[in-house]
Order: C-alpha cells, then sequence, then structure tokens
C-alpha cells in the first residue's frame, strides 16, 4: 500500500487514483459540524479563524476522551455529506483534502475537483481500530466545543482510500 | 407481597449495560462480521471487514469504545407490577448513565436544547421508555444509539391497500439511499404498524433481536429474509467500498393498526450494534 507524507499538495494529489488505499503519515486537523459552522461563519464575516486552511487536511471526528496513558479515544470518521454545505468555501481558503466516511453532494464533489482536492473515506466505525494510528493529539481551537473541538493530530500510516479527486 | 428494588440497584445496572454496550460488540454481530469476512472476494470489503473485526478486538481489550459516536442513550424499562421501587427511578438511570459515559471515556454527545445547541458535558438527559409487566423484575435493556445510522431513518404512512411488495421497495430505496453514510454492514430495524410513533419505537426495538433469528410469524419472516436478499443486492458493501455484505440482518417487529393506515418505519444500526440487557 503507498504511503503519504502529509502536508498534501496539488502534485501529490494529482497522481492518486479513485480507489486507490494510501497510508497518511504526517499532522491534520480535525473539525465537525459545529466547527464548521463556525469556521465559515468567521470567514463570511471577513473575521481571522483560528488555525490556517492553506494546504491543510481536515479530518471529520469527534474523538471520545483520552483514557490514562492514552494519546486520543476512539475517533473515527463521521459523515461527511454534514459537512457539505460549509466545504466549498473552506476550499477556497486553500483547504486541500478530507477524510471522512460516506457519499459528497454533487456540488462539494465538483468544487473538490475545481480546487484539486482530494476527499478519502476511511473506516466507519472502527474508532478503537484507528485511535491506534494517532500518536499525539492537541486542542488548538474552539475548545469550549468540547468533543466537536479542532484538535491537531499526528498520525502514521493511517489509512484511507481515495474517493474524489 | 411486593418485591422491593432499591434504585441504586438499577443505577449501578444502567451503568454497567452502558459501559458493556460500548465497548464489547455483541457476540451475534461479531459472528455476522465473521461470516460475512467469508463471503466477500473483494479485497477493499475484505480490508474493511478485517479492520471492524479488529475494532471489536481493540475495544474490549482496552476498554476502549467501539466507535467514538457513543450515541444518545435510549433505556427500555418493563417493570413488574409486584416491584417497589425504593428511590426515583428515572434520576436512578440518569445517574447510572452519567457515570457510566464519564467512567468510560464516552463522548458527550448531547445538547441541552436541539436548537441552541449546548452540550450538557453529561450525556444526559437519556430517552427513558417505561412499560409494565405481570411479575416481581425488572428488565432493563439499553441502546446507545449512534446518529451516522439515526439520521438516515425513515417513516412512510402506506395506504393499507398497498401490496407488502411496495413496503420492500420502500425499505431497499432506504437503504439505497443511505449508502456508506450509516457504517453498513447495517442491522436494519423494522417497525409495520400501530401509530407512525408505535412504528418507529417498534423499528429501534427491532434490533434486540439476535442476528439470525427471525420474528415469529412466517410471513413477515419471509417478508424479513426477502428484504435482506434485495439489500445485499445493493451491493454498498463494508463501510460503502462495494461487496456482497450491505446488510448482517433484518428485524421487522408489528403491532395492529388501524383500517384506514399502515405505518412502516425504518431504523438502521451500523455495524456497530450497541445494546445490552439485564434482568434484575
Amino acid at each position: 500500500m503507498r504511503k503519504i507524507s502529509l502536508p498534501l499538495t496539488k502534485e501529490i494529489i494529482k497522481t492518486l487514483k479513485p480507489g486507490e488505499q494510501v497510508l497518511l503519515s504526517g499532522a491534520f486537523l480535525t473539525a465537525r459540524d459545529a466547527a464548521h459552522k463556525r469556521l465559515t461563519d468567521a470567514l463570511k464575516a471577513g473575521k481571522k479563524i483560528p488555525v490556517s486552511l492553506e494546504g491543510e487536511t481536515i479530518y471529520y471526528t469527534g474523538p471520545t476522551p483520552a483514557g490514562i496513558d492514552m494519546v486520543i479515544g476512539s475517533c473515527g470518521p463521521t459523515t461527511s455529506a454534514r459537512m457539505d454545505p460549509f466545504t466549498p468555501l473552506l476550499l477556497s481558503h486553500g483547504l486541500l483534502a478530507m477524510i471522512g466516511k460516506g457519499e459528497r453532494s454533487k456540488e462539494t464533489s465538483l468544487a473538490i475537483k475545481r480546487h484539486g482536492a482530494v476527499y478519502f473515506i476511511t473506516i466507519g466505525g472502527a474508532g478503537a481500530y484507528l485511535s491506534e494510528k494517532v500518536k499525539s493529539a492537541e486542542i488548538i481551537a474552539y475548545k469550549d466545543l468540547g468533543p466537536e473541538a479542532i484538535y491537531r493530530l499526528e498520525v502514521e500510516d493511517f489509512p484511507v482510500i481515495a474517493d474524489i479527486l | 407481597m411486593n418485591k422491593i428494588i432499591n434504585s441504586k440497584l438499577i443505577q449501578n445496572a444502567v451503568k454497567g449495560l452502558f459501559i458493556k454496550a460500548n465497548t464489547s460488540l455483541r457476540p451475534d454481530i461479531l459472528a455476522g462480521l465473521k461470516d460475512a469476512r467469508k463471503n466477500e472476494t473483494k479485497e477493499k470489503a475484505i480490508y474493511a471487514l478485517d479492520a471492524i473485526i479488529k475494532n471489536a478486538f481493540i475495544a474490549k481489550k482496552k476498554m476502549l469504545a467501539i466507535c467514538q459516536d457513543t450515541g444518545m442513550a435510549v433505556i427500555y424499562l418493563k417493570i413488574g407490577q409486584s416491584v417497589t421501587v425504593k428511590g426515583d427511578i428515572k434520576k436512578a438511570v440518569s445517574k447510572g448513565v452519567e457515570s457510566a459515559y464519564k467512567e468510560g471515556c464516552f463522548r458527550y454527545s448531547v445538547v441541552n436544547d436541539p436548537l441552541i445547541r449546548k452540550n450538557t458535558n453529561t450525556n444526559l438527559p437519556p430517552i427513558i421508555y417505561t412499560d409494565i409487566a405481570p411479575g416481581k423484575k425488572i428488565e432493563i435493556r439499553v441502546v446507545a444509539k449512534g446518529f451516522g445510522c439515526e439520521n438516515v431513518s425513515k417513516i412512510k404512512m402506506f395506504r393499507p391497500t398497498e401490496p407488502v411488495s411496495e413496503i420492500e421497495a420502500f425499505i431497499v430505496d432506504a437503504v439505497r439511499d443511505a449508502g456508506s453514510r450509516p457504517c453498513p454492514p447495517v442491522y436494519i430495524g423494522i417497525g409495520i404498524g400501530g401509530t407512525i410513533d408505535k412504528a418507529v419505537s417498534l423499528s429501534k426495538e427491532a434490533i434486540f433481536r439476535p442476528l439470525g433469528k427471525h420474528n415469529k410469524d412466517r410471513h413477515v419472516a419471509r417478508l424479513e429474509k426477502s428484504i435482506f436478499k434485495k439489500v445485499n443486492m445493493l451491493k454498498i458493501g463494508p463501510v460503502g467500498v462495494g461487496g456482497n455484505t450491505t446488510a448482517l440482518g433484518v428485524s421487522i417487529l408489528t403491532y395492529p393498526t388501524h383500517i384506514a393506515g399502515l405505518p412502516v418505519a425504518v431504523n438502521i444500526s451500523c455495524h456497530a450494534t450497541r445494546t445490552a440487557e439485564i434482568t434484575i
């Protein structure tokens, strides 16, 4: 299986094939419904957002809290389609890759292709398995959102399948 | 003489059930996944099922949540008429849920108000259904229901004269529309009859039935088997990568209904179907 280091670039994305299984290593952000709403509300209002999206990968997840001696709890993907209304704006601010589960809307799929970005899927419902791929986790924004806060996760050989690009 | 049960016993039982449901995959579901694994030929479907099966073992070993969406807590209580509970039953259930989610390191996924949406940070309140039965026991059944699959639920009020084939088509369409969002392979709960709320309630309760068992009414069991065959022909496959297993099972519960109606509800449960039950 092909191994890819993060951050991604448009050049690397061009070499991916739909359906290709890849192992990602490096760091990405997490964000789900509430964080997406806040990010886009701020961008629409012309305000600064607490993270840079340039060349960034967002993983749609809201992990369970880490137990004792653990980096993170269970952290599988959530349904990506709920992020569809927010995705085109984030893409226009430099977002390059998303990881989640399930189909995307037609509009979002077109926006992903137009921006030369990529949408990966990973194993839905395998949060315990995926937690073993996470080497460090840190909340970097919107801490008040609890499980919906934005984390930076460092991962090693995180399994994904290229779905839309 | 009524039997006296202390509400603390209910609290501890509820706590134990939610910890078990969230960390230990039901044996029948695990067996269903292993059977599905044998039935797949495509590399990606096998890869996905291997990861899902491995996930169940990791979760059990580490006492880690099977899925990060540890759900909204739904509890079904069947209270014997000859039982007197010492203490507050609903408070005991809530405390049981709260301590399970805190001690189990499960995610708090409940917001205080559906429109204002502030996390309660306790996973409370739960949803509690109560029923009464003869006897001196209390049956407690719990579901930790994730919303990836809850969000693809469907309800339709059919005309009473509509053929069963239309009901089948509606259910197959619901599974097709759901695609990979509810984390296939899924366990499909279906409620037919009653009123709209009764049908929905049955569709959720249906997934308590062990996988592989069928409805005792033969015509309903036939319908379960027929739907099972049809949804697996959709080839959505494990996590949506294509394959032979879109559903692990179909469970239908029915209830008498009105001459003018035929409610049908579909409540899909993901491959991480998390339920547990106990009788005290």
